[in-house]
Parts: C-alpha cells; structure tokens; sequence
C-alpha cells in the first residue's frame, strides 16, 4: 500500500492503515464505545420495561419479593462494585501516566473485588435455591410461603403468596444474571488487557483499551445501581 | 479502453488472494460484502424453497402435498430465513458493507475486524437456525409469540430462536460499524449534504439497528429461558403477560420493517438520479426522510395489536403515529417521481426495478395506512391482505430495490456487465409474477381468507391457483436473473470504471473492481451529490 499521508501526521505503529491519523482512529472507537453502550442501555431496556409491567400489576408481589431478599449482602456487593468502579479509574490514571505495574495492580484489585461480589451473589442464589425460590428449576409454594413470611415486616399474617409472586424472582433472576453476564465478559476482557499491558502494547498516549474498558466497567456498574433499588429496596 | 491490452493483470481486491483462507480470514469490506453475497444466496434460496413448496399445497382448497405440520414448519422457516437471514441483512450486509467506504471516500470501515466478526456471528446465528430446521423445524410463526413459542410448541423454538439472537447481534454490530464509518471516516470535502442518499440511507437503518435489535436480543432470550429453565415471565398461569412478549417484539420488529426497506430507499435514490440524468428532486428531504421514518418508526409498533387486548386510547394513538409514518415515505416517493419529471429515463434493468418497486411500494404503503385504521384493521387483521401487504413492502419493495441494486453495482463489485436483454426479461417477468402472485391474496384477504391456514374454504381457490401460478414465474424470473448476472463473470472484457455514466466516489475514484485499498489515488470531494452537469463522470477512465 502507498502511505501518501501528509507530512503532518506520521504514522504511528498503533496506527491502523485505514485511518488517515490518529485522532480520527481514537475518535471512531470512542463513538463506537458510547453506540455499543446505547445498544447495552436498550438491551437491558427490554427487562426494566417488563419489570415496571409487572411491578404496576403486582405490587403486593414486588413489596414482599424485595423484603424477602438479604438487604446487608445486597448492599455489601453495592459497595464492593462501586469500589471496583474507583479501582478502574485509579487503573486509567496509571495509564495514563505510563506506569505499567500500577495499572496491573489496578487491575487486579478490579478482579478481586469482582469476584468478591460473584461470591456474594453466588451465596445469594444460593440461599434461594436451598429455599426452593428459583422459578421453574427447584420452586415450592410452601417454602416460599415460609420464608417470604419470616421476612414480610408486616402485622398482618401472610397467608398466601401474592400473585405475580414467581414473576419478581424470575425476574431478579434474568436481571441479575444478565448483570453477571455483563461482568463475566469484563473479566475475561480485563484479563486480556492485562496480557497486553504486560507486554508493553500500552504508553501514556496510546491506552484506549484501558480507557475503554473503565467506560465498559462503569457501565455495568451503573446498571447494578439501578437493579439494586428495584430488586431490594422497593 | 486505454491502457488495457498491454498491462499484464490488475491487482485488485478480487484477485489479492485466491485461497479460501484469503476470503474466510479477510477484513477487506468489499470481500466480508461478498461473503455476505454467497450466504445470503444460499439462504434466499432455502426461504424460496420453503414458500414454493406451500404455494403448491396452497394451489388448491384441500391438503394434497404436506400435511399439516409440515405446512406450519414451512410457512415458519420461509418467515424465520427470509426476515432475519436474508432481508434484514441483504442490502447492508452486501451493499452497504461494499458501498459504504466507497461511497464516503474512506479505505475501510472504522473496524474492519469487527465487520469480519459480524460476518460469523451472522452465519453461527444462521447455523443454528438451518440446524433447527434440520432437526425437525419450528412451527410457531416468524414471529415466535407466547404461548406459541412456550407452552404449546414441542419443537426447537430454543434452538432456532437462539439462532435469531445470535444474527441480531451481527445487525447491531454492522449498524454500529456504519455509523462510525459515516460519523468519522468520510473523505475531506465530503460535508454531510454531499453524502449520496444512499449513505443516508444506511445511516437511518443503523440507528434501527443498534437501538431496536438489542430490545429483540432480549425478547427471545426470555422465550429462550421460558422454554428451558420454565422461567414463565409470558406464561399466564404465573400472572405474566403474552401480550408483553408481543410489544417487546414489535418494538423491534416493527423498526425492523424500516431496517429492511430503507437500505431499499437508498439503492432506488441512487438508480432514479444515475437513470434520468438529474439530481434527485429535494435532495435534503430524502435525506431526512430516512431519519424521519427511523425516528418515528421506533413508536408505531402499537398497530399490531390492535385486537390484542390494548386499549383502544393506546390503540388510537399507535394509529395516528402510524399515520405520520407515511408522510415521509410520501416525500420520497413524490420527489423520485418528480425527478423523472423532464429526466433522460434510460430504462436500464436496474431503472426497471426501480420504477417497479415505487409501484408496489406504493400499494404496500398504501395498503398499510389501510391496516392502520382501526376500524378496518379488525376486519383484516390475521388475513391475506396483511400477508398481502407486507409482500408487496418486503418483496415488491425490497426484494426489487435488493435487485436493482445488485444489477447497477454489479459491474463496480466484479468488473463485468451483465448481458442487459436478458438482465430485463428478468425484471419484467419478476415484477409480473410478483403481482400475480400477491395481489389476489388482498382480494382474498379481504374476503375473509385467514392467514397461515392450510385447509381453506373453497371459494378461495381461485385466489390461491392464481397466486400459486405467479410464484412460479417469479421463481423464472428470479433464477433467469440469477443466470445473467452469473454468467457474465464467464466474460473477458472489463466494462472499464464507470459504465453507467454516474456520479459517485464509487464510479469515478475507483476502478472496476476496485482495487483492495480502495481508490488508486487520496480522494478529495468537491462537487455535490448527483451532479449529472459534471463532466468529469462522463470521461472513461
């Protein structure tokens, strides 16, 4: 190929041939970092919308589903995912300064506090699953009963499980996991920038990967911000 | 016609590597377009395949062919492989992937591996679902609703419905891909307002695409893990909702139906200015047209459940939103009729298509504003006419915009021209056969003939055998443009860079076929869209 590029912009290695210089190959990942995050806001748009249907015609189902979840674990790993959003910022800023063990440091702190909050939830799931509270795989309506009524705060006795109930944990299910999901794919690609900062693939102006993974991180951060309220505290 | 005879061999795209790794390991744009070309094919042809063997069953009153799982297995893999594996993806995925950088003046896409990867998320996506079909089919309809999908079907919804998730993300990644390259590649002089209609058009459907499908992902995913975990988020008898399945799809699958035709709007935009010779009339409302209709099509997907239990104020509204829909259609189809005004119309096959699909496109739109109205859309909901309908938007208006679009860059992507009678009889005989094939179903549907059923009332008959005898010279008219267009890659002759005479970075900046990166030498843009006075377009190179 003919590099007729302008006497202006030298071509750097990290530079991909396809783009005239370097702005324009940051500025291309980075609006194509904030459209995949759109897609990410609609796909998880898809579940808050059928979890607000059911919540307007469930209430009952979502009070006592969210009171019968354990509020300290769900705040611990609320506080352990925001912390992991620090560690990922304290990540881009060594970057940024091209200190390459800091960022590996960083990074790793990012991981375990990550796995931190898969041991908590795994603890969570499962406590339901010893409870017989997972739809369709292991549910029991005298179980669920017992449990949602040791929980209920209320003076009334519970006699019966609310309608709608199994919706509420199918849905704390397929929300959080999907949550999970989102996590287990930032660790396999927090791992692969790892092995690329380890070899140097990264100087203080040119880290994108590093950069975009906090956005990424941030992201899925965010979305447990909202899930926290709505499965918990509502 | 220069300095052909003497040089020894071009190098270009299409011969920079011969081997199937050279072509199965390419990040080239215009060779992923390619790759797209070659599956796409296959699967048009198994979505063919399928609707031709109903038609038969269909030609008469009583079952004689298939029985009745069959039919409902057929009906389903022709709606499956046609919506998701060949209409959604053709233009983009083909001439948008080809185009796009051509068009803009860039070298490749802003990412060229992820275009690959679109590429094999597409085809794992669709061998999962021609696994499912292998394994013993789907009979829920295309459009998998609840209960359908979850409680009363024992076949491989999972399977085929995974299929379809996994494509959707190959749409989402190849919209995003786009929108970048629009954003952030085009060459310099190429200001927003000198983008061909066409890349307007591509961008319209990426916004769909990245902002509906992801909503789609989700949809079935939840179907998927109803149906393997037994999660009943539709399942009645746990308090969900059905009809929450059936908004959640149409909020992408109507936006869908504007992901397919409008790549089909680009294509006719770009043929009607090259076959008259003229800038196309209101350039700037064209363009936004596109984004109009993405815009508003994100809030009509209502109208489809206008007999499913909505309420009737959700109801009026989606009516209404569905409506406005059609003023920015109209815009189009007025100022591409007002630029053949006075134009030099050249009716070329690819112009034939064109003038074709602004018919049909017209009756289906038309025929949507029809469905749109409450009060006739609860006679004619579930019958022909909206199978009717949607056919003459889906193939009267984007199988023949997908054609005509392949027939004018045909000769850019393989250097060859296509023997043009016959390239015409192909059209006339598709568009013939098209009409035949479908417009007795909106007599029919409006009669009273229930879609997807298999035994019918013999009154209809008439109908169907028609019907039946169109979709056969459509087959003609397919495979005879399919032979044309093959069959010129068998001649020797170039057809040298721009054989139509057009505008374009495409035509003008780059060889036929053009060369891997692209344009021989840096592209600078100094003249607006369409402009047919320059006389530049009109040397040889």
């Amino acid at each position: 190929m003919s590099n007729t590029s302008s006497t202006s912009t030298e071509h750097k290695p990290y530079q991909q041939h396809h783009f005239d210089s370097m702005h324009q190959q940051t500025q291309s990942t980075l609006l194509g970092i904030w459209l995949f995050m759109a897609q990410e806001i609609l796909f998880f748009g898809g579940l808050f919308t059928a979890y607000t249907v059911y919540r307007i015609l469930y209430p009952t189902a979502w009070h006592l589903g969210a009171a019968s979840q354990n509020l300290w674990l769900g705040t611990l790993n609320t506080v352990v995912l925001i912390g992991s959003s620090v560690t990922i910022v304290m990540a881009v800023h060594a970057a940024r300064h091209n200190q390459r063990m800091q960022v590996m440091k960083w990074f790793a702190l990012t991981l375990i506090l990550g796995s931190v909050f898969f041991g908590v939830k795994a603890m969570e799931y499962g406590t339901k699953w010893d409870h017989h509270m997972v739809p369709g795989l292991r549910w029991d309506d005298g179980h669920a009963l017992h449990t949602i009524r040791e929980h209920a705060h209320s003076d009334t006795e519970i006699t019966e499980l609310p309608p709608g109930i199994q919706l509420y944990y199918s849905l704390y299910f397929v929300m959080t996991g999907m949550h999970a999901l989102h996590m287990v794919i930032g660790f396999g690609l927090a791992i692969w920038i790892m092995i690329k900062n380890a070899r140097g693939c990264f100087n203080a102006e040119y880290y994108p990967h590093v950069e975009y993974f906090g956005l990424y991180w941030h992201f899925v951060d965010i979305v447990w911000i909202f899930l926290f309220p709505l499965l918990y505290l509502v | 016609m220069n300095s052909k005879e003497n040089e020894p061999k071009k190098l270009t795209y299409l011969n920079a590597g011969h081997t199937v790794k050279s072509w199965l390991l390419s990040v080239d744009h215009k060779r992923v377009g390619i790759l797209y070309l070659a599956a796409m094919t296959v699967f048009f042809l198994i979505g063919g395949v399928a609707a031709g063997l109903f038609r038969l069953e269909l030609a008469t009153a009583n079952p004689d062919v298939l029985d009745n799982d069959t039919y409902n297995k057929l009906f389903t893999m022709h709606g499956i492989i046609m919506v998701f594996f060949f209409l959604i993806p053709a233009v983009p995925g083909v001439l948008g992937n080809f185009l796009v950088p051509l068009m803009i003046g860039a070298k490749d896409v802003a990412f060229p591996r992820l275009n690959l990867a679109s590429w094999y998320i597409y085809m794992t996506g669709g061998m999962c679902t021609l696994a499912a079909i292998l394994l013993g089919g789907v009979d829920t309809g295309w459009t998998f609703y609840t209960p359908y999908s979850s409680v009363y079907a024992d076949t491989h919804v999972i399977l085929a419905g995974t299929g379809v998730f996994i494509t959707g993300f190959s749409s989402i990644l190849t919209g995003l891909n786009f929108i970048v390259t629009i954003h952030k590649m085009r060459a310099p002089g190429m200001r927003w307002l000198r983008l061909p209609l066409f890349i307007w058009a591509q961008y319209a459907t990426s916004i769909i695409n990245v902002l509906g499908t992801p909503v789609l992902a989700i949809t079935l995913l939840l179907v998927v893990f109803e149906r393997a975990f037994g999660f009943g988020i539709f399942d009645p008898q746990r308090g969900g909702d059905p009809v929450l399945y059936q908004h959640l799809f149409w909020f992408y699958s109507h936006p869908a139906v504007y992901i397919m035709i409008l790549p089909g709007f680009g294509v006719i935009s770009e043929v009607i200015a090259c076959f008259t010779r003229k800038r196309i009339y209101g350039y700037e409302f064209v363009a936004f047209s596109s984004l109009a209709i993405a815009a508003i099509g994100f809030f009509v997907w209502g109208h489809h459940m206008f007999t499913s239990s909505q309420s009737e104020y959700a109801a009026l509204i989606f009516s209404v939103l569905t409506y406005l829909v059609g003023i920015p259609t109209a815009i189009k189809i007025f100022n591409w009729t007002a630029t053949l005004y006075k134009g030099s119309v050249e009716l070329t096959a690819p112009m034939l298509y064109a003038l074709g699909f602004i018919g049909l496109f017209m009756i289906g739109g038309l025929t949507g504003i029809f469905l749109a109205t409450m009060s006739i859309n609860v006679h004619l909901h579930d019958t022909y006419f909206v199978v009717a309908h949607f056919h003459y938007v889906m193939v009267g208006g984007m199988m023949m915009a997908w054609l005509s679009g392949m027939h004018f860059w045909w000769p850019k992507m393989f250097g060859k021209m296509y023997n043009e009678f016959w390239a015409r009889v192909g059209a006339v005989i598709i568009f013939f056969g098209f009409n035949f094939t479908f417009f007795p179903q909106f007599i029919a549907g409006y009669m009273g003939m229930p879609r997807r059923y298999h035994v019918y009332d013999i009154a209809y008959q008439p109908f169907q055998m028609l019907s039946t005898v169109g979709a056969f010279f459509m087959g003609i008219g397919l495979l005879i443009s399919f032979v044309t267009l093959m069959s010129s890659l068998l001649k020797k002759e170039n057809c040298g860079r721009n054989p139509w005479k057009a505008t374009g970075l495409e035509w003008n900046k780059a060889d036929s076929p053009p060369d891997p990166h692209n344009y021989p030498e840096p592209v600078v843009v100094d003249v607006e869209a369409y402009d047919y006075t320059d006389e530049r377009i009109y040397q040889d190179a």
